[in-house]
């Protein structure tokens, strides 16, 4: 049997019929990983026993306790924590830690009675374009093997694309939600902060991350992020707003939408290939009604140094809680408590996670904070208002996901400044707190590329209805796996 | 505005970090810290007169919560990923040596 290539609705049909139990669905993710993951490296853990035995449960429950995502198949980003399984950040700081309980995500991913395949491989701490700043392996982007996946959710990406998760969680601090889904083909949502709890998420830069779904449709991910969204009296950040079925969304009806294509974001460094595609998916939406107008995001391109300044910033003060003494890597033979914090950090961090710390403490430091940490929050409020000015006039910001598809593996490594060029498309969107989703929009020389579009606070709705009337309007939808057997197409 | 790294930069701010560096690591960092710094150096373009900071994308007010005794979880499935332990309490090597 071979399900990895169809939809959640799909699926839960068969479900519903009795076609197909949540055992089978569960033994075909696991025989699907058996197949690909030698060639795509995923995961960092999975966990078949204890899937299978949720699954044996599962089946148990009566059709009519089912909700829409029973029974089906989720991999989890290995910084989202998970009673019981290990969560290590792709990090050798973490490589034994195991928690005592389920982040709130996975709680409610549990409610819904979705199995949880395992932890999903990721940059270290969430940063990194690419994944291969994992301290254990390198993810493969399952359209080319010798390309990334994107980062830092690529292992998330790569699961989902290559089809041995139906859905995943990942994390986006800076469009490491949205990055590798272009990358990899798939559906990508970074909700609105504060939409979706971070209890549980081991926290990178504190005001910028969130947790979001990727799918290889627009309906998987909006039913997901309707089950994971919504105030946690844990996450004091998480908004008390009401979470809509986003499936109500998914009209097909953009008649009238009024779309802003900032110029920035077809600008130079842009890949032709790229502007390309996003031109001509401008038409698409332009012949289902949509109205579309050039703009200006005149403080986008400071988007990448704010966020450098600031993510390093909370990064240097939320890893300093890695200190070798509760939990995590302790070296060996260690003589005082002094050396016991130096060794810990040096040993145990990577050097992308060292080198923002430094720059981190660096910003925070008495003689740079007001030149440099404060300056950059005031920058973040200039272009956290260009957003706001914008959604005054218009439904929808759309533009690339990335300035490029993605790179081969190594290839970037050693130029940092390239990557942080294409973080300008995606870490605006962080800086101001705003939704933004990623669907594919095309192809160049063998791999995808994706379309970003942009809400106003708390209007993933109007995201998913947009991006699924493309969807359907275009040939892009479900990643198409290019590795294993039983390719789908 | 833009901070050229030297050696002697990186052992100051890794002090505070808690990180060791040899010399060949810390004149790499020194130069991967220039770089990035010069990165920053387009704050310089931006007027940022009588603009207010932004500290948090969401106005929200904090929210505490009420003072209620609740369920906590259990001390020795939260030792379990402690490196050392004794009679439920965390060892570490001595402060005074």
């Amino acid at each position: 049997m071979t399900l990895f290539s169809k939809t959640a609705t799909e699926l839960q049909q068969l479900l519903h019929n009795r076609e197909v139990s949540v055992k089978e669905i569960t033994e075909d993710a696991f025989s699907r990983i058996a197949d690909v993951e030698g060639d795509v490296q995923a995961f960092l853990t999975v966990t078949e026993q204890e899937a299978k035995a949720q699954a044996d449960q599962l089946d148990n429950v009566p059709l009519e306790q089912r909700g829409p995502l029973f029974g089906l198949p989720i991999g989890i980003k290995d910084n989202i924590i998970t009673n019981g399984t290990k969560t290590t950040c792709g990090s050798k700081m973490l490589e034994d830690f195991v928690p005592v309980y389920d982040a709130t995500v996975v709680e409610r991913v549990k409610e819904a009675g979705m199995v949880t395949l395992g932890k999903l491989n990721m940059d270290e701490f969430a940063m990194g374009s690419t994944t291969e700043h994992s301290a254990f392996q390198v993810t493969r982007n399952p359209w080319n093997l010798d390309c990334v996946p994107g980062g830092s959710s690529g292992g998330s990406a790569a699961a989902v694309a290559s089809g041995e998760a139906l859905f995943s969680l990942g994390t986006d601090t800076g469009g490491s939600v949205r990055q590798p889904a272009a990358f990899c083909g798939v559906v990508g949502m970074k909700p609105t902060y504060g939409r979706v709890s971070r209890y549980g998420l081991v926290a990178f830069a504190s005001s910028l991350d969130q947790i979001g779904p990727l799918t290889r449709n627009v309906e998987d991910n909006a039913m997901l992020l309707s089950a994971i969204a919504g105030n946690d009296h844990h996450d004091f950040s998480s908004a008390s707003k009401e979470v809509p079925d986003y499936r109500k969304a998914l009209t097909g009806d953009i008649k009238g939408l009024k779309v802003a294509v900032p110029k920035e974001f077809l600008g130079q460094g842009v890949d032709e290939a790229v502007k390309a595609s996003v031109r001509e998916a401008l038409k698409v939406l332009e012949s289902l009604g949509a109205v579309i107008e050039e703009v200006d995001l005149p403080h986008a391109k400071y988007g990448a140094p704010t966020y450098y300044v600031i993510a390093c910033g909370e990064a240097s003060s939320n890893l300093a809680r890695f200190d070798g003494i509760r939990y995590g890597y302790r070296p060996e033979g260690v003589k005082n408590l002094e050396e016991l914090y130096f060794r810990s950090r040096s040993e145990g961090f990577g050097p992308e996670v060292k080198k923002r710390i430094l720059y981190g403490t660096y910003a925070l430091s008495a003689n740079q904070y007001e030149e440099v940490y404060v300056k950059a929050q005031k920058v973040r409020s200039l272009i956290s208002k260009d957003f706001a000015d914008l959604f005054q006039k218009y439904d929808v910001i759309v533009g690339p996901t990335s300035a490029t598809t993605a790179y081969k593996l190594g290839e970037t490594v050693f130029d940092p400044l390239t990557l942080y060029a294409n973080d300008i498309l995606t870490v605006p969107v962080n800086l101001a707190g705003v939704p933004a989703i990623s669907v594919p929009c095309g192809v160049s020389e063998g791999l995808p590329i994706g379309l970003q579009i942009i809400g106003d606070h708390f209007e993933e709705g109007l995201l998913y209805k947009v991006a699924h009337a493309f969807e359907q309007a275009t040939d892009f939808k479900a990643g198409t796996p290019l590795v294993g057997e039983g390719q789908n197409r | 505005m833009t901070h050229q790294f030297t050696k002697d930069d990186v052992f100051y701010y890794a002090n505070f970090a808690r990180i060791a560096f040899s010399d060949e690591e810390a004149e790499q960092y020194a130069e991967m810290l220039s770089e990035l710094d010069k990165f920053a150096e387009r704050f310089e373009e931006v007027d940022t007169t009588h603009v207010e900071p932004m500290t948090h994308p969401l106005h929200q007010i904090n929210v505490l919560r009420e003072d209620v005794p609740t369920e906590i979880l259990d001390r020795d499935d939260m030792l379990a990923s402690v490196k050392e332990h004794e009679d439920g309490m965390i060892k570490v090597p001595n402060i005074l040596s």
